[in-house]
């Protein structure tokens, strides 16, 4: 063996060492911030906690009225967006036929993901509270919560459609299907565990959000649960940002803030295990 | 019912896969096209339940006709077309549902309602396909738990359930084992008494096992259509003889 | 035979409404862009003087005009002649309404206010360096003194503005250079201190680690992801904030480097799923021929894999720097938010999206400020897209050599 050989595979060891360690400092990174919430706030998650309404400027109390809120939040933004996150997917899957024309589609979806949720947030403001005159309400945060989630379904749902063999769909068509009931008999059936993957991890990125609420849904302080779709609502995000910055006595509200956070990461991990639990166990 | 070709030119974008092809298929009987990969021999078999139409940028010109009716009217529906020509592929495709929804799915999306009705079709063409004794004790069971002779005799079966007259296999045996495939061709000759069928393979002893008439293809074009026994003892164009001695292909 | 049979007037309505679903996404980006502009470009057609007052001058005052900046400097004592403004070679002489009101005693003023008027006049009559900041209601038919025009901004004050200060008197200052500014300076950081650990994650995962390693490192990398900003800067505010004021002894330490750190944690997991991906791409007869002549796999990766996955790599770091520019409730959280033009990474700076979060609930609709941060958001909203766009256009770029 040659000098220079040795050398060769001593930078390749010394590189290789530090992408590892690298790597594991990233892991790491997630592991220190969700282990710190984990610890500070698991002894403040108690039933009294997740039942009852904040109390004493935030102090005490709980958190339930941002927990139904940002429930209200998530079930009327995906109202809005699954079923035109599904459509526009199997549109693009199924229909769109014309390259150009899928191009722009896709390379739209694509900006209108990377487009800040802040933006969102404006233009929610712009068009649904003051425009629509919906105010600032459940509905107003839906819609602007639900147009947000729009990349993320529609490519979820075009990427497990695609994967659907074409095999299935000439079989079908074969048997003297029309093209809407092969789509709705065999290829949704067969893609619809993934499809789901789609509508749970955008659950879990709804569930977050804050920018996109503050200015058309998120109510600082309400003591009454909400009763119509244009009422404000308390939400769990935008609550963790009002006592985590501002409030009388920052360090009374610590616990209820790692409370808060640990709720939001409760509900961002259970999304990701039960998507993931879905893709392992559809994925042959 | 018969099957009738005129002048057939079929073009993917620019290249020709078709050119100027004649055939009639007569009504009950079993016809095998032959001929090496790409001579166009499947292409032509889709063109009489328009499978062509999935395809993007192609076109045909010339007059495809069943019974008498030109498929490619304007005024013919496609799925009511395809429900009277079924089509089994070269790869069993059964979808991810029971054994019996597969054979039910064609009698479901044409409508029929009839619950007793759709359990005695998919009894009946069970039986046709020669499946029913293996498969009568585990209908409910997803197709995917049948090996690969069983699947293909299931889409057969599916094919068969909403009655169609005529019948195209697209090497319906090609991805099967020896045991498998002979019973598909014992079955191919059954379905000659209700059917008209026709076949694709490129296995020429298939085609003069089962088939009444065979056509040889090649390079888009029909060099020879007649009886099988002369196709195969005594061809008139020198490159039948040669492709069915093995000289090429 | 063959004829149509079924009913196909659902069917139809179905298709026509799946196709019109294939262009919302479209459809939303356009609207987006018409509502951001259409509500943020008022801002340079309505005045910046505070509403419902007007500025006046001596009638033999020849300067004509004042542009918001001046106006500011001139209350902040930092323009004290006219000769400074365009105008002859006297001072100055600020009169706010209370300046006027305290010269005169109640009995003179009125108890309703009846007299101001008159004195309004009067003061600026007789000081030939006036510039009064007068409510408009007290200004009547017989008031000797010069109204000045009201001033907008103008495109170039605006983008070349080095204050923003929605709520200051007189006028409004409306200057994009420091909130942008801002916003790159804390993105520039993230992405530097994001890409070594980003690239090192994506050579890792792509190249070395073994199936069940990667097997636990995606997931993580996604878990990553889907930690909503706020939690991130709720994470920051008490971990990172007070490490940075102890590590440099700062008196505070909500700075642009949180903002940084904060960020690139954010930015990691886009920068190594693009970067992975495109690395992923690389055929295998190309490696493989590298390795074959002997190349150790540490230099197939930065001789072949690399050169091979650069515009995706580059794509990444794009895609990164747009998601670090657009992020709001962390930054909003740990950076402080001064709006003033940074120098270090250890002093507070503010970005555009944190202006926006922090000030909108402030501003009534339609007001400058209302209008002010819709046109933020406009810049906002073409900054991203544009990153997008170049994202797009390097991803699909044909390899060169």
């Amino acid at each position: 063996m040659n000098k220079n050989f040795n050398g060769k595979r001593a930078s390749q060891s010394v590189m290789f060492f530090l992408f590892r360690l690298m790597s594991y400092m990233v892991v790491g990174i997630l592991f220190c911030i969700i282990g710190f919430i984990v610890i500070r706030g698991l002894g403040v998650i108690n039933w009294e906690f997740l039942t009852t309404a904040p109390e004493d400027g935030m102090t005490k109390g709980g958190i339930f009225p941002a927990i139904v809120g940002t429930f209200y939040l998530v079930v009327g933004s995906m109202l809005v967006a699954f079923p035109i996150g599904v459509m526009s997917g199997i549109y693009m899957s199924e229909y769109a036929s014309n390259k150009h024309i899928k191009r722009v589609i896709r390379v739209m979806t694509n900006n209108l993901g990377g487009i800040p949720s802040i933006v969102f947030g404006l233009f929610g403001m712009a068009l649904f509270v003051n425009k629509l005159k919906f105010g600032d309400s459940i509905i107003a945060g839906s819609f602007t919560l639900g147009l947000l989630a729009l990349p993320l379904i529609i490519r979820v749902t075009e990427e497990a459609l695609q994967a659907i063999p074409d095999s299935f769909r000439q079989g079908s068509l074969a048997l003297g299907a029309t093209k809407l009931q092969t789509i709705r008999k065999v290829v949704l059936p067969a893609a619809f565990p993934n499809i789901m993957t789609g509508l749970i991890l955008s659950i879990g990125r709804v569930s977050g959000e804050t920018a996109p609420i503050l200015f058309t849904a998120a109510a600082y302080f309400l003591p009454n649960l909400p009763n119509s779709v244009f009422n404000q609502v308390m939400a769990l995000p935008y609550h963790l940002y009002v006592i985590a910055t501002s409030g009388t006595d920052l360090e009374a509200t610590r616990p209820m803030a790692f409370g808060t956070a640990l709720v939001l990461i409760i509900i961002v991990l259970l999304m990701n295990l039960i998507a993931n639990f879905i893709r392992r166990k559809y994925s042959k | 019912m018969k099957l009738e070709a005129n002048n057939i030119n079929f073009y993917y974008g620019d290249f020709q896969a078709l050119k100027n092809i004649n055939m009639t298929i007569e009504q009950n009987t079993v016809t095998a096209f032959i001929g090496p990969s790409g001579c166009g021999k499947s292409t032509f078999l889709r063109l009489f339940n328009r499978m062509n139409d999935l395809i993007p940028d192609t076109h045909l010109t010339g007059e495809c006709l069943i019974g008498g009716q030109n498929i490619y009217d304007k005024n013919i529906t496609v799925d009511e077309l395809r429900k009277k020509v079924g089509m089994v592929f070269q790869k069993p495709n059964p979808f991810p549902k029971s054994i019996f929804e597969n054979v039910a799915y064609g009698l479901r999306v044409n409508g029929v309602r009839d619950k007793k009705e759709i359990a005695d079709t998919v009894e009946k063409s069970l039986r046709q396909a020669a499946l029913w004794e293996e498969v009568k004790d585990k209908l409910k069971k997803s197709a995917y738990e049948l090996s690969g002779g069983q699947q293909q005799r299931l889409c057969i079966a599916r094919a068969l359930a909403i009655s169609p007259s005529v019948i195209l296999m697209d090497e319906p045996a090609s991805a099967l084992d020896p045991i498998s495939t002979s019973k598909i061709e014992e079955l191919i000759f059954e379905l000659k008494n209700s059917y008209t069928v026709v076949i694709v393979t490129h296995n020429m002893q298939q085609a003069a096992r089962v088939s009444d008439k065979t056509g040889f293809f090649m390079l888009g074009e029909l060099i020879e259509f007649d009886d099988t026994k002369k196709i195969f003892l005594n061809p008139q164009k020198e490159q039948t003889q040669n492709y069915i001695t093995g000289r090429f292909g | 035979m063959f004829k149509r049979k079924k009913n196909r007037f659902i069917e139809t309505i179905v298709e026509t409404l799946l196709r019109f679903s294939g262009g919302i996404t479209t459809l939303t980006i356009l609207l987006i862009s018409i509502f951001l502009f259409t509500e943020g470009w008022g801002l340079f057609n309505s005045s910046t003087v505070e509403k419902g007052y007007i500025l006046c001058v001596n009638k033999s005052n020849p300067v004509k005009n004042l542009t918001p900046t001046q106006i500011k400097e001139i209350f902040d004592g930092n323009i004290t002649s006219w000769k400074q403004v365009g105008g002859s070679d006297i001072p100055i002489v600020p009169l706010r309404m209370d300046d006027v009101a305290s010269m005169y005693t109640e009995e003179e003023i009125g108890t309703e206010f009846e007299h101001l008027p008159a004195k309004l006049s009067e003061a600026i009559e007789k000081e030939p360096g006036a510039l009064g900041f007068f409510p408009e209601q007290f200004i009547d038919i017989k008031f000797m003194g010069r109204v000045l025009p009201a001033e907008t901004i103008t495109l170039k004050e605006y983008f070349t503005g080095k204050e923003w200060y929605p709520t200051a008197t007189p006028a409004s200052q409306f200057g994009l250079l420091p909130l942008l500014l801002g916003t790159l300076w804390v993105s520039l950081g993230a992405i530097l201190l994001a890409l070594p650990f980003g690239m090192a994650v994506a050579i890792y995962m792509a190249e070395i680690a073994n199936n069940r390693v990667r097997k636990i490192l995606k997931p993580v990398i996604e878990l990553l992801a889907g930690i909503p900003s706020v939690v991130y800067g709720f994470f920051g505010l008490i971990v990172i904030v007070p490490l940075i004021r102890s590590l440099f002894n700062l008196p505070v330490g909500e700075t642009a480097l949180a903002g940084s750190i904060v960020l690139a944690i954010m930015a990691l997991p886009t920068i190594i799923t693009v970067a992975e991906d495109a690395m992923r791409t690389t055929p295998l007869a190309m490696k493989e021929s590298s390795l074959a002549l002997g190349a150790t796999h540490w230099q197939t990766i930065y001789k072949v894999i690399i050169p091979y996955a650069s515009s995706g790599i580059m794509a990444a770091i794009v895609l990164g720097i747009g998601r670090a520019i657009g992020e709001t409730m962390a930054v909003l959280m740990v950076t402080g938010n001064a709006a003033v033009i940074p120098h270090t990474f250890t002093e507070p700076v503010r970005t555009i999206p944190a202006t926006i979060a922090a000030e909108l609930g402030e501003a009534s609709v339609g007001s400058v400020q209302y209008q002010a941060l819709f046109m933020l958001g406009a810049i906002l909203f073409v900054l991203t897209l544009g990153i997008s766009i170049w994202a797009e256009i390097i991803r699909k770029e044909p390899q060169s050599d």
